[in-house]
């Protein structure tokens, strides 16, 4: 195996191992959101607020691994 | 490939004297200067009484909707009128880099450097075809061409920029502690009563450090990964494709922008709490 494709394979591994926890985290989220807005659907707009926070900060975290494949990629 | 243009750093667009300007930096002033002149204009055409202008009423939407973000978050009315200007700054700043990024014509409008020029973007490539042989002609007049670098880049999608924003906020942080707790500020992070407060102090140190990297990162990370993801896009699809995209990336400047600004006012208000009443 060369260089070039051990890269490829390193940036494939890098992201996709790195967004399972994101995906996890942002599926619990989510679902936990509605789950709350079905108990209290007056307090939908204030939920929502903060499960669109949650999630920016789950996915975060894929981002950092974004960032590592693409410096693996073109670096 | 040669059509799909993604450079991981800014490039370097015109030199003062030993001072190299590059996209990002000139996309940074162009906001600054754009926030200077609505708040000069705002200022001007400020009425007291009376029915409020609509841009006077806009920019009161901003303050407004950021001072009540601060007082639920504080709980006070004193510190949140004291964080803010820094709040909004970051707020204003942020937003408009991100979204100034998706302007059609910022990172497609440049120029092909002359080899020479730029001597590290530019001479590195083509002894690399050189080594390489006969068989990359093509990168080789590509080479010689001249690598292309656009006149403007979004200023957070570069990682100077986000590591700066980092470094106020962290700092301010810092000094915001030492106003509101005096010397006592500093038992957070060195702390010889007992060992386990020693060493409580010696992971908040690290915890200061994390919150650069972390701060930085993020930003840097999804705006960066905006803009390769609308390149990808446009480059498979070049048509109606790339348009929700546009939608999405808007969205997302938004809420890093929010995140951004709100993370460190929860920070700022950390720090004005004892170490006692933390917990």
């Amino acid at each position: 195996m060369d260089a070039e494709a051990t890269k490829n394979l390193a940036m494939g591994i890098a992201i996709g191992v790195g967004a399972i926890g994101p995906a996890i985290g942002i599926g619990l989220i989510a679902g936990n959101a509605v789950a709350a807005i079905g108990r209290n659907p007056e307090a939908a707009s204030k939920i929502q607020t903060n499960m669109i926070l949650g999630m920016a900060f789950a996915e975060a975290v894929a981002i950092y691994a974004l960032v590592v494949a693409l410096i693996i990629k073109f670096v | 490939m040669s059509a799909l243009h993604i450079s991981i750093s800014a490039e370097p667009v015109f030199h003062i004297g030993f001072l190299v300007i590059s996209n990002s930096m000139l996309t940074s002033l162009v906001v600054t200067g754009l926030i200077v002149l609505f708040c000069l204009i705002v200022r001007s055409s400020l009425k007291m009484k009376g029915k409020p202008g609509r841009l006077q009423s806009f920019a009161e939407l901003i303050i407004q909707s950021l001072l009540s973000l601060c007082e639920d978050i504080t709980g006070s009315r004193v510190l949140a009128r004291e964080f803010l200007p820094v709040v909004v700054a970051f707020f204003l700043f942020i937003i408009l880099n991100n979204w100034l990024g998706l302007l059609p014509g910022v990172g497609s409008i440049g120029f092909r450097a002359h080899p020479g020029e730029t001597e590290s973007v530019v001479m590195a490539p083509v002894s690399e075809v050189h080594a390489k042989g006969p068989e990359s002609a093509v990168e080789k007049t590509a080479a010689t061409e001249g690598e292309f670098i656009p006149y403007f880049r979004a200023g957070t999608a570069d990682l100077n920029t986000t590591i700066a924003l980092a470094l106020i906020s962290v700092g301010l942080t810092q000094y915001i502690g030492f106003k509101h707790l005096g010397f006592s500020y500093i038992k957070k992070y060195i702390n010889f009563h007992d060992p386990i407060n020693f060493f409580v102090g010696i992971l908040e140190t690290v915890l200061e450090f994390a919150k650069i990297m972390s701060f930085a990162f993020r930003l840097f990370g999804n705006i960066f990964a905006g803009e390769v993801l609308l390149a990808v896009m446009t480059f498979l699809v070049p048509v109606i494709v790339p348009m929700p995209f546009y939608g999405l990336e808007l969205f997302v400047g938004f809420i890093q922008a929010l995140v951004f600004s709100m993370l460190s006012l929860v920070f700022f208000n950390l720090a004005t709490l004892g170490h006692g009443e933390e917990h």
